[in-house]
């Protein structure tokens, strides 16, 4: 950024000016992380003695979440670790990314009336509000009268209570479902960066709709890919959505690591475990975010040169 | 253009795949098209027979929903006001001013605007409020939204107004307006369109969301549809299903004006890359 002789403001009025934002980021952003972390060494609880004057308890809520006797067991600190894993390399990086990028690469060809309607379902999906979609989904996969089942009765194929018997791959196929337009959109927008004329030359050589993605379309969009990959890996890690799906159950088999927290934290109102674990979430999320950001830095260095 | 006959066979294909996928998209919603107008509906999809708006006067007159939708609406308009002010002060002074550390200021708020997120800030942000005695009240949910929702909107306003030449508030100085006059008269007009996406964006993230509030209140005349929702549930906790899809329809509206609207005014692609 270049220098400019004399600022249009002082920096007394851009004090002022800052003032209000930065009073409400440093209460509710910069501040709950510190506190976060000076909480999860206490044994604070909702009721009684300890939560007035909570005891120090040093890493005490950090060794029960790491406990290797319980840390596997279904509705510990470990089972949803793993499964927010499988959760996020299944509905973000699998389903939402390369569906994603189906979706985007065939809004290039399609009539714009039919894109229009494929895009407009695909973001109601992404905008509509989360409990709305979530009794959508409850009513959708009833056993009984569901929209799916009647749909699987018509094919002659067995019907399924798939919130009972597969309720992890719900979640998966739901978030990829409720997530796919980000993706579709950000690479849309990448694609139509790219200059026609790549693919006019192309076309002239005869080539195929897949040579054309594969040698010309996806090279050029490597750094969008990127960076979806990193955004919505960090949103799908935080996700909260699925609760009011599953509940987290049945017995903790959707519990992701958010919800999880949310139960130690707010259900069974052990504080000082639930921002053990909130630490250890905020933890991940900074590994994320600084590649995050360092992937963004080498790009704007990489324009200015 | 002349298409070969593998060319053209590859267009249809392609529509057809399209337009499959765009049909399993759809079907989960296709619900909420007939059950809000079938008295009878029940969880299956079923073409109402008669139509009717029934199911509508009969939330209209559930007091407990309609002060849902109200609640919704002072928490949201409350958060956008806040949001939408702050981010635009705040935004025109990391564009216009030369304090030293902007830059720092930008990566910090970046950094912990993604670290700092879902349930696992609610933990210190549940105490913080709790220790100043907010607990259970509107300005919590307005405060907390606004925080959240600040560090995004102040980029995506930084973005637009570093795009909007200095020429026209230099000029407007030079015939003797103050910088504060400059900002409020001269630059405000210009950054507009920026902050109705702010406004929408935000918008759209207060009125649709359940953690929030859901934690941050107790009392049912506070409650905003998104946990309002829940009383369409009888005590065995079974969903009154004609009600639950008028009001889910009631409250969704909003969200699918708002969309119109953008995709309207700007098209997708600013709707696209700015949900938090």
């Amino acid at each position: 950024m270049k220098k400019r002789g004399f600022s249009l403001l002082s920096h007394r009025a851009g004090a002022l000016f800052l003032a209000p934002a930065a009073a409400l980021v440093g209460v509710f952003v910069l501040l709950p992380f510190f506190w976060v972390i000076f909480v999860s060494f206490t044994n604070r609880t909702l009721l009684g003695k300890t939560a007035l004057s909570p005891d120090f308890v040093g890493l005490g809520n950090y060794f029960a979440l790491f406990d290797p006797a319980t840390f596997f067991t279904r509705g510990q600190f470990g089972f949803s670790l793993i499964l927010t894993t499988q959760f996020v390399l299944l509905s973000a990086l699998v389903g939402q990314a390369l569906l994603g990028l189906l979706l985007a690469w065939l809004m290039q060809t399609i009539p714009p009336a039919l894109k229009r309607i494929v895009e407009a379902a695909v973001i109601a999906a992404w905008i509509l509000p989360e409990v709305v979609i979530g009794f959508a989904w409850f009513a959708f996969l009833d056993y009984d009268h569901g929209t799916l089942n009647a749909i699987l009765t018509g094919l002659g194929l067995p019907r399924g209570d798939f919130l009972l018997q597969q309720p992890f791959w719900v979640i998966v196929v739901f978030n990829t479902w409720r997530g796919a337009a980000f993706s579709m959109m950000l690479f849309n927008s990448a694609f139509s960066s790219i200059p026609p004329s790549y693919f006019q030359a192309a076309d002239v050589a005869g080539a195929s709709s897949w040579q054309k993605f594969r040698d010309i379309g996806l090279p050029l969009i490597r750094g969008h890919v990127v960076t979806d990959l990193i955004l919505i890996t960090m949103w799908t890690f935080n996700v909260f959505t699925p609760f009011v799906l599953t509940n987290g159950g049945p017995s903790y088999r959707t519990e992701l690591l958010s919800i999880y927290n949310y139960r130690i934290a707010f259900r069974e109102f052990e504080f000082g475990k639930g921002a053990a674990v909130g630490v250890i979430i905020m933890l991940i999320n900074l590994a994320f975010a600084l590649i995050y950001l360092s992937v963004g830095r080498r790009k704007a260095k990489a324009v200015e040169q | 253009m002349r298409l070969s006959f593998g060319q053209l066979a590859a267009r249809i294909g392609f529509s057809a795949l399209a337009a499959t996928i765009g049909i399993l998209f759809a079907l989960p919603l296709i619900w909420f098209i007939f059950a809000p107008f079938n008295a009878r509906a029940e969880l299956g999809v079923s073409i109402p027979d008669p139509w009717t708006l029934q199911n509508f006067l009969t939330v209209f007159g559930n007091g407990f929903a309609m002060r849902g939708l109200l609640n919704s609406l002072i928490q949201s308009v409350g958060g956008v006001i806040l949001v939408a002010a702050a981010a635009t002060l705040a935004a025109y002074a990391l564009s216009r001013s030369s304090i030293p550390g902007k830059g720092l200021v930008t990566y910090v708020l970046l950094l912990f605007s993604s670290v700092v997120s879902g349930t696992a800030a609610m933990v210190p942000i549940f105490l913080i409020i709790s220790s100043v005695g907010l607990m259970d009240t509107h300005i919590a949910v307005i405060l907390v939204f606004a925080g959240g929702l600040l560090p995004t909107a102040m980029f995506i306003l930084r973005d637009f107004i570093d795009g909007i030449p200095r020429t026209y508030e230099e000029s407007a100085m030079v015939a003797g307006a103050s910088p504060v006059q400059a900002f409020f008269d001269v630059a405000l007009p210009v950054i507009r369109p920026g902050i109705v996406v702010v406004v929408v964006w935000a918008f759209v993230n207060i009125w649709g969301s359940f953690l929030i509030p859901f934690i941050l209140l107790r009392s049912d005349d506070l409650m905003p549809s998104s946990v309002a929702i829940y009383s369409f549930y009888s005590e065995a906790g079974t969903p009154i299903v004609t009600l639950l899809a008028a009001y889910s329809l009631i409250y969704s509206l909003p969200v699918i004006v708002l969309y119109l609207f953008v995709s309207w005014k700007f098209g997708f692609r600013f709707f696209g890359g700015i949900k938090a």
